[in-house]
């Protein structure tokens, strides 16, 4: 679906301010895919989404959208945005219609689909990100920062996008509503077959959801694995500014100190399983 | 695509044009520019011509750099130069039909044309060299002295610093709303005018929106730490002249003696140096 080849990304190029975001990645996801990107601060994730959508075009190298180059004369730029949704950080501040509806409604709209249609998906993506039917005439500046969040990201997932991309879709939001909105989206994903791509500071977050991590570094890919075989390098990760999560600290700990707790455990419930299920065989002195 | 304006633009150095204090850098440039004004015939302007260039090597910009300014303002340029060279009236040389160029027009346009060169290569200079922060603070302490007349210097200076601070955060603003419609699908590169103009709604709704609340909140920082205006306020990096700045004013008053020897120099003075 997603293929990138040789891609790398300066900013003003033969500038004073010169400064290549991102060097020579090549890289592939599929349809079904839920990829997770982490990285430090300025490792260049934000930059490489974006040339996913064609929102930025790669200074060398080529970025295939279904088989599209992003490059290619006369390649339908409109076209890759609706198959490559992608929700930018802190979306709130895209928005901009009178009500939440027509906001919610713009993407399809630009798509040019019908009244019906559009409704539908309105609805559907509003449902899915929850917000109730009861919001949708109301304006958008006078929800909450949380719902705000929640509308901009149903505006990109009603144009119902083969691929969607997140660039940190819950930085600053409150524990449970982090939770809501990954689940949904996961839930989606596993209803739909899309592929996702998250890009997320919270290690816990990005082994919850995941199915493949990406780790960035200094504008090229440090490592491209499972979860699994990723959180196993601890020593590259924290050289890399970056970390496991702490439940996988804790099984560590635990396992230094005399348990057996298996490799692998990387989010919370299977960490609380597999803790629980160690101390049952402990006996209590 | 909005980054590449380059008006304003500092370039960050190490010379000792970025270390001059920005008072005497701008009473210098207000002194360059009356002397462009001053100067009556071609070996003024190779003198300044001179001056010029020792200064842009000094500052360690690079003169290609400075020459990508006068790229917007080329059409200006040559607008004037056009407008003086036929409509000069004197010693006709040349005739076609309605069309006449004489001596003087000739001369007028090379003057006019040289003049606004210099005075936008001076001006760049100032702000290539110099930081926003900098230079409003030099701005505020030459303003000083008409605070007894009523000139609210500090405010004047302080509303510059926070216009200068938020022309790159409102671009980038400007630059990251457009990216996300984008994506939502508008059409900023559509032909059609009126299709366009329509693409500008969703941009414009939100950067407002963001403005305003930019600037509530820097009130409501600014109180918090107790800002009340510019009185018994101190610096954190006091103005002071060095030698440095007393070089650069000899040089200038240097320059300006220069320039007046340069204007008496007529052709009678430089014909026997040929012959």
């Amino acid at each position: 679906m997603l293929k990138l080849e040789n891609v790398t990304y300066t900013y003003q190029p033969n500038g004073p301010f010169e400064k290549t975001a991102v060097r020579d990645v090549n890289l592939q996801v599929e349809l079904g895919e839920f990829v997770g990107i982490i990285g430090h601060t300025g490792s260049g994730k934000s930059t490489l989404i974006q040339m996913l959508n064609a929102l930025i075009k790669p200074t060398s190298g080529k970025v295939f959208v279904d088989n599209v180059a992003t490059t290619e004369k006369g390649a339908n730029l409109r076209d890759i945005r609706f198959k490559v949704g992608l929700v930018m950080q802190y979306p709130e501040y895209q928005l901009f219609e009178e009500t939440i509806y027509k906001d919610i409604a713009f993407g399809p709209k630009n798509m040019g689909l019908g009244e019906s249609e559009i409704d539908r998906r309105v609805r559907a993506s509003a449902q899915l990100v929850g917000i109730g039917e009861e919001l949708l005439e109301k304006s958008p500046f006078e929800i909450s920062g949380g719902q705000k969040r929640r509308v901009a990201i149903a505006g990109v997932l009603a144009m119902e996008p083969k691929v969607l991309i997140l660039d940190e879709p819950t930085a600053g939001l409150d524990p449970i509503g982090r939770e809501e909105i990954l689940c949904k989206i996961r839930d989606m994903h596993r209803e739909t077959g899309i592929a996702v791509i998250l890009i997320s500071h919270s290690m816990e977050d990005v082994a919850r959801y995941a199915n493949r991590i990406i780790v960035m570094n200094k504008g090229q890919i440090a490592a491209d694995d499972t979860p699994d075989a990723i959180f196993a390098q601890v020593e590259m990760l924290e050289s890399i500014g970056l970390s496991v999560p702490q439940i996988t600290k804790i099984a560590e700990g635990l396992n230094r100190r005399g348990f057996a707790l298996p490799s692998g455990i990387h989010d919370l419930q299977t960490g609380k399983f597999e803790i629980l299920k160690a101390i049952e065989g402990v006996k209590p002195c | 695509m909005l980054r590449d304006i380059t008006l304003g633009q500092y370039f960050p150095a190490e010379s000792v044009i970025h270390r001059l204090d920005p008072r005497v850098k701008i009473m210098l440039t207000l002194a360059y520019i009356v002397v462009i004004f001053l100067i009556r015939n071609f070996v003024g302007y190779g003198v300044l011509f001179v001056a010029t260039a020792f200064i842009v090597w000094l500052s360690k910009v690079p003169p290609k750099f400075m020459l990508k300014g006068l790229r917007p303002l080329l059409f200006f340029i040559l607008l004037t130069a056009i407008l003086n060279l036929f409509m000069t009236d004197g010693h006709e040389i040349f005739r076609l039909g309605f069309i006449r160029i004489t001596y003087e027009g000739i001369i007028g346009a090379a003057f006019m044309v040289l003049r606004i060169t210099f005075l936008i290569v001076a001006s760049s200079l100032l702000t290539l060299t110099t930081t926003p922060i900098r230079l409003t603070d030099g701005l505020e302490r030459l303003l000083n002295p008409f605070k007894k007349i009523g000139l609210p210097a500090h405010e004047l200076a302080m509303m510059m610093t926070i216009a200068l601070r938020f022309i790159p955060t409102l671009l980038e603003e400007t630059d990251k709303i457009m990216k996300a419609q984008s994506a939502r699908g508008s059409d900023f590169e559509s032909r059609n005018v009126l299709r366009r103009a329509k693409a500008m709604i969703p941009i414009l709704v939100p950067l407002f929106i963001s403005a305003f609340r930019r600037a509530d909140e820097l009130a409501t920082a600014m109180e918090c730490r107790c800002y009340r205006g510019g009185e018994g306020r101190t610096r954190l990096n006091a103005l002071k002249m060095t030698e440095l700045d007393m070089h650069a004013i000899m040089f200038m008053i240097l320059f300006v003696v220069l320039i007046v020897g340069a204007n008496r120099v007529t052709w009678e003075i430089i014909w026997p140096i040929f012959y």
